[in-house]
């Protein structure tokens, strides 16, 4: 029985799945992943070092990339950098380091969600998907008038916020740190990325005021506040409002 | 009778005593009465016979004076080269004792024992040099003739008329494990000086040869003769005590030498331990330091501290009394220590004064009871000529004006009061004068103002008047009662002033040991301890000090004390570094190393030296008295208990932390061990069945979910050991205000899967203030404790997270309806590797450790206790400290 959650909801049976490239030079772990990937109808092409990384993803013009932190030759943020010199194309980065510093520097570095190790195969698809709906929406430029997860669903050319039947009343910067989330939904925003998008870049490090209306957005949106199923606290490293329920 | 019997404590310290002696060496005396007698020769005869039975033995020093029948003995035995000293141009041959040290041999032979080392040398004297020898447990072959004896020294030069100045402590003598006399009747002996056969030194000969008269010689010898017998006598009672042989010997004695600053107190000392020795006794030397002692000149303070040397060195035990009247001391003494004994020098006032004051002997008589009093004569004829008395002190001039000054304003004072008053008040206005003189200054303007007073007295007030010459004689009787009356109110002012000084210096002393001693025990750190003890030694001397510890590998190094000041250079530690291997006193004003600056103080505690004291005293002569080196050893001592003390525990503790770190090691690693492999088999066992087989579908996602749950166990170990490797390198806290709710959710958020199946009730108030916090440490203690829940209450109980502040600090409640802690477990939950014995859980006991700490790290407190309801609670506490940041408002 297939997993219908499993399929990346671009493939389809006459077009070729995304593309992928994965940087990683555990071969244990490429195994494993090109076993789940392309089992999902992803072409997936793999490199073990940094360089030979660099190299798949310049040849293979690739839908998305997928970047251990790791690597033997080149530090995974310096390849993340070399990347962004010249592609926009999704990143997802794998951390074995726990720390959640590296995240932060992966995520402010221009990768757009990350995956600790362990993980479960089902969570990367997740993260695969929502990256690569992102880029499908961006490049096709109209972005959805209308976001809807559960019973949250937010018009955004109305800007009306809706809880189940019931319009929230939201504060401007509560409306505008709300849609900034939607804007990348399913991926995990720093405290730094919010505060650049919502209050600007002279506000990088104000983030008590981030806190604050992070919780204040909480209190209207969710119904348990301390048991959250829209917006999302990631601990040490920012937040993420969940793209599908 | 307890006399028939071994004393048990006797025997004990003789046994002690052969125990000591095992590992030194023995030494073996070749005892003569003269030079001549064939010491050198009997000695080296031994050595050879030594030799012959295959015995390492070595020629430290052997002096043949070039004759040749001893330097063929010489032959064919090893001889150690001597140490050259330069010396006005020439070199001296002396002993080389730290060759002789390097070379260790068996048996040694060092002649001349008495011999005296040039300047420059360890030690002053060769007897030193063989102590040293024998504490190394070399055994050593030595000559020594009988006038070198310390005690019987005045006593030969009686007998000679010749003083021999080298001489050796009769304890060396005691000391020795064998003696053999080397005995030559005197007529053979003249007759071999006659042939040339004895060696003279050239500029010395006319005396020699007066020394070697028949007479001297038959004397000599019955001295030598006598003081081997008393040896051998010793040696037999000894045995015989052992033995418990029935009484023999007297009943332990105890003698008390009191001694004066008298010259004659030298033959004292020697004529004391003779008695002693007799005896069989113990002896001590005492000398009474009266308020008259003050007026001592600094000569006679100097030979107080020679006798008293002397007496130590003749193996004595020496005190220094103080009090007001010389016989009630010593008898105060003498019965305090059961002295059955007291020997004093006759007197040696004259005969008026004794009348008129009385003696010391007669007091002592009088109050004696049952202490026999023994009265030794002094010998006029003593050969050390009684050097001229300095009698006067530095002359006080502003005393002596002051004296003067005084008794004009007196006379001033009379003058205006004589045509009111009568003569008799007029003496009392000079007595006052005379009192306010003696408050104020020493003895001698005292007895000026009394003598000044009587003069002037008369010279004003007396007719007729301004003139000495007395109209009425009965006035005479008036100068002479109120001169009298003048100089007794003086003596008394003044003796009871320097009194109170003694004793006020004595107080400070005792004060001064008394604080430290209460310092330090209250002081556990080396450091402290050191700072404290040089404080307070400084206090009561004055001079510079250095702290000298023992590194590894025992050699000494320079300590850094706040106040020792004085500057340790290599000569210097190297004296200390002699003082600490050899637990004795060297240095400045001591007979071993004198050249050093600084005296060197063994510290020794109850298992051997701890370090060495440097004290470089401000003036030279400061520790010449014995009374003020004991004092400055009371202090090492002192300090070397409390520095043994505090290594002790050091020690102790560090062992402590050892077990407890093995420990720690032990439990982690068969924690670790176990907790690693079990779930490795299983996932080990569940992939194996599905590579193998073709289980069933049902049994395949079975399998499968064991491999994915096992994972996540390993999962967690390794973080929990991580992250715990993290927090006691010293992880930082970077405290940040936070909603505790916002952690609350990432945490109830991530755990889903795992409390899927159980109802959670959270109560966490909105108005809950903002909490100093580090999120991520936060986050990782509350997954822990609900892991821990999870972990330890059956599937399908309830779990409640509760939160609440009191106003200074927010407590989080995780609470279970499971079993529950069993007894005792609540404060040992958190301890590392502490698993409970009720509970059959699997997990390396770091959970709650891990939670302890973050939260302690967060100045917080974390405790679990039991519900009354059933089920166990854990609680933390975090602070509410400081300001809580003020959210910009929204407006634009």
């Amino acid at each position: 029985m297939a997993d219908p959650e499993g399929k990346p909801e671009t493939s389809s049976d006459q077009i070729p799945g995304p593309s992928v490239v994965l940087i990683e030079d555990e071969p244990q772990i490429r195994r494993f992943l090109r076993a789940a990937l392309t089992g999902h109808g992803y072409r997936l092409f793999e490199a073990g070092s940094g360089e030979d990384g660099l190299i798949e993803a310049a040849t293979r013009q690739p839908d998305l990339v997928i970047l251990d932190l790791g690597l033997p030759d080149l530090d995974g943020l310096g390849v993340l950098a070399r990347l962004r010199e010249w592609t926009s194309v999704p990143v997802i980065v794998l951390s074995a380091r726990g720390q959640e510093r590296d995240k932060i520097a992966a995520l402010d570095g221009g990768a757009d969600d990350y995956v600790s190790k362990p993980f479960s195969v089902g969570e990367l698809l997740a993260r695969m998907r929502a990256a690569l709906r992102r880029r499908d929406q961006v490049g096709e430029g109209a972005a959805a008038t209308t976001f809807v997860v559960g019973d949250l669903s937010v018009d955004l050319a109305r800007r009306h916020v809706l809880v189940g039947d019931k319009e929230i009343h939201l504060t401007p910067i509560e409306y505008k740190l709300l849609t900034t989330l939607i804007r990348h939904a399913g991926k995990v925003l720093t405290h730094r990325q919010l505060l650049k998008e919502v209050w600007g870049p002279a506000h990088t490090e104000d983030s008590q005021n981030l806190r604050f209306y992070v919780a204040q957005l909480r209190r209207k949106l969710e119904t348990v506040p301390a048991r959250p199923r829209y917006l999302l606290t990631e601990p040490g490293v920012g937040y993420r409002l969940v793209a599908e329920s | 009778m307890t006399e028939h019997r071994p004393d048990p404590e006797a025997l004990l310290a003789r046994a002690m005593e052969e125990e000591a002696r095992k590992a030194q060496g023995r030494l073996k005396l070749f005892f003569g009465a003269a030079a001549g007698v064939g010491k050198t020769f009997a000695m080296l005869e031994a050595a050879r016979e030594l030799k012959a039975d295959g015995v390492d033995v070595v020629v430290g020093y052997a002096e043949t004076h070039g004759r040749a029948e001893t330097e063929a003995l010489l032959q064919g035995l090893e001889i150690l080269p001597p140490r050259l000293v330069p010396y006005r141009g020439t070199a001296l041959k002396e002993f080389d004792l730290d060759a002789a040290l390097a070379r260790r041999p068996a048996y040694i032979i060092v002649d001349e024992l008495a011999h005296s080392n040039a300047e420059g040398s360890r030690h002053a004297k060769r007897w030193q040099d063989v102590m040293e020898l024998l504490d190394a447990g070399i055994n050593v072959y030595t000559a020594v003739n009988v006038q070198h004896l310390e005690s019987l020294n005045d006593l030969v030069a009686k007998i000679t008329g010749v003083v021999v100045r080298e001489t050796i402590p009769d304890s060396v003598f005691d000391r020795s494990d064998e003696i053999e006399l080397v005995d030559l009747p005197p007529d053979e002996l003249i007759h071999r000086l006659q042939e040339g056969k004895v060696y003279l030194p050239e500029q010395a000969q006319e005396a020699m040869r007066s020394f070697f008269r028949k007479g001297n010689l038959i004397a000599l010898r019955e001295l030598a003769l006598r003081r081997t017998a008393e040896r051998v006598d010793a040696q037999m009672q000894a045995y015989m005590r052992d033995h418990a042989i029935p009484k023999t010997w007297p009943v332990a004695e105890r003698v008390l030498v009191c001694v004066s600053s008298s010259p004659a107190a030298a033959q004292l000392v020697r004529a004391g331990r003779r008695l002693a020795t007799r005896l069989g006794a113990e002896w001590i030397v005492g000398y009474v330091e009266t308020p008259a002692s003050a007026r001592l000149s600094q000569a006679d303070r100097d030979r107080v501290v020679q006798t008293l040397r002397l007496a130590e060195q003749l193996g004595a035990e020496t005190a220094t009394l103080s009090g007001p009247t010389m016989s009630e001391e010593i008898l105060t003494y003498a019965r305090a220590r059961n002295v059955s004994k007291i020997v004093i020098g006759k007197p040696e006032r004259p005969l008026w004064k004794r009348v008129l004051l009385g003696s010391i002997a007669d007091a002592l008589v009088r109050g004696s009871g049952d202490i026999d009093i023994y009265v030794v004569s002094g010998d006029k004829e003593a050969p050390v000529s009684r050097p001229a008395r300095e009698r006067l002190e530095p002359t006080n001039v502003p005393a002596y004006a002051e004296a003067i000054g005084i008794v004009a304003l007196c006379t001033a004072v009379a003058w205006v009061m004589f045509s009111h008053v009568g003569l008799s008040n007029l003496i009392m206005v000079y007595l006052l004068g005379v009192v306010a003189v003696a408050t104020r200054s020493s003895r001698g303007p005292t007895v000026l103002a009394s003598v000044l007073s009587v003069a002037t007295f008369d010279f004003f007030f007396v007719p007729p008047y301004f003139s000495f010459a007395v109209s009425d004689t009965q006035y005479l009787i008036t100068f002479g009662v109120m001169l009298v009356v003048a100089l007794v109110i003086s003596g008394l002012t003044v003796r009871t002033r320097i009194q109170a000084l003694t004793a006020r210096e004595r107080e400070r002393r005792t004060a001064a040991l008394y604080a430290m001693s209460r310092e330090l025990a209250n002081t556990r750190e080396v450091e402290s301890l050191l700072a404290i003890a040089v404080q307070h030694i400084l206090e009561v001397f004055s001079a510079e000090m250095a702290v000298l510890l023992p590194a590894a590998g025992g050699r000494l190094g320079h300590r850094v004390v706040p106040a020792a000041t004085l500057a340790i250079d290599t000569t210097e530690l190297a004296v200390a570094q002699w003082v600490y291997a050899h637990r004795e006193l060297a240095g400045l004003g001591t007979s071993t190393l004198p050249g050093a600056t600084a005296l060197y103080v063994p510290l020794i505690g109850s298992r051997g030296a701890v370090g060495v004291l440097g004290v470089r005293p401000a003036e030279r002569h400061a520790f010449d008295s014995p009374e003020q080196l004991h004092l400055l050893e009371t202090f090492a001592n002192q300090t070397a208990l409390a520095i043994e003390r505090a290594v002790l525990a050091e020690e102790a503790q560090a062992t402590q932390v050892r077990m407890e770190t093995e420990r720690l090691r032990n439990s982690l690693l068969s924690s670790v061990s176990h907790d690693l492999r079990t779930p490795l088999a299983a996932i080990t066992g569940a992939a194996s069945t599905l590579l193998e087989g073709r289980p069933a579908a049902d049994v395949q996602h079975e399998l499968l979910q064991t491999i994915r749950e096992e994972a996540d166990r390993l999962n967690r170990l390794v973080r929990n050991l991580l992250e715990m490797t993290r927090l006691e390198s010293g992880v930082e806290v970077r405290k940040e205000w936070h909603q505790l709710e916002e952690v609350v959710g990432a945490v109830l958020g991530r755990l889903e899967p795992a409390l899927r199946d159980r109802p959670l009730r959270t109560d966490v108030p909105k108005d809950l203030p903002l909490v100093p916090m580090d999120d991520v440490l936060i986050d990782q203690a509350l997954t822990n404790l609900l892991e821990n829940v999870v972990k330890y209450t059956p599937a399908g109980t309830a779990v409640e997270l509760r939160a609440w502040s009191d106003g200074s600090s927010v407590t989080v409640e995780i609470a279970d309806h499971g079993p529950g802690l069993a007894p005792g477990d609540e404060a040992r939950v958190f301890d590392k590797f502490y698993r409970s014995v009720s509970s059959s859980s699997r997990g390396a006991g770091l959970g709650l450790t891990i939670c302890r700490a973050i939260v302690e790290a967060h100045g917080g407190r974390i405790w679990a206790q039991n519900r009354p309801d059933g089920g166990a609670a854990f609680r933390f506490t975090l602070p509410l400290e400081g300001t809580p940041p003020r959210v910009e408002a929204e407006g634009g």
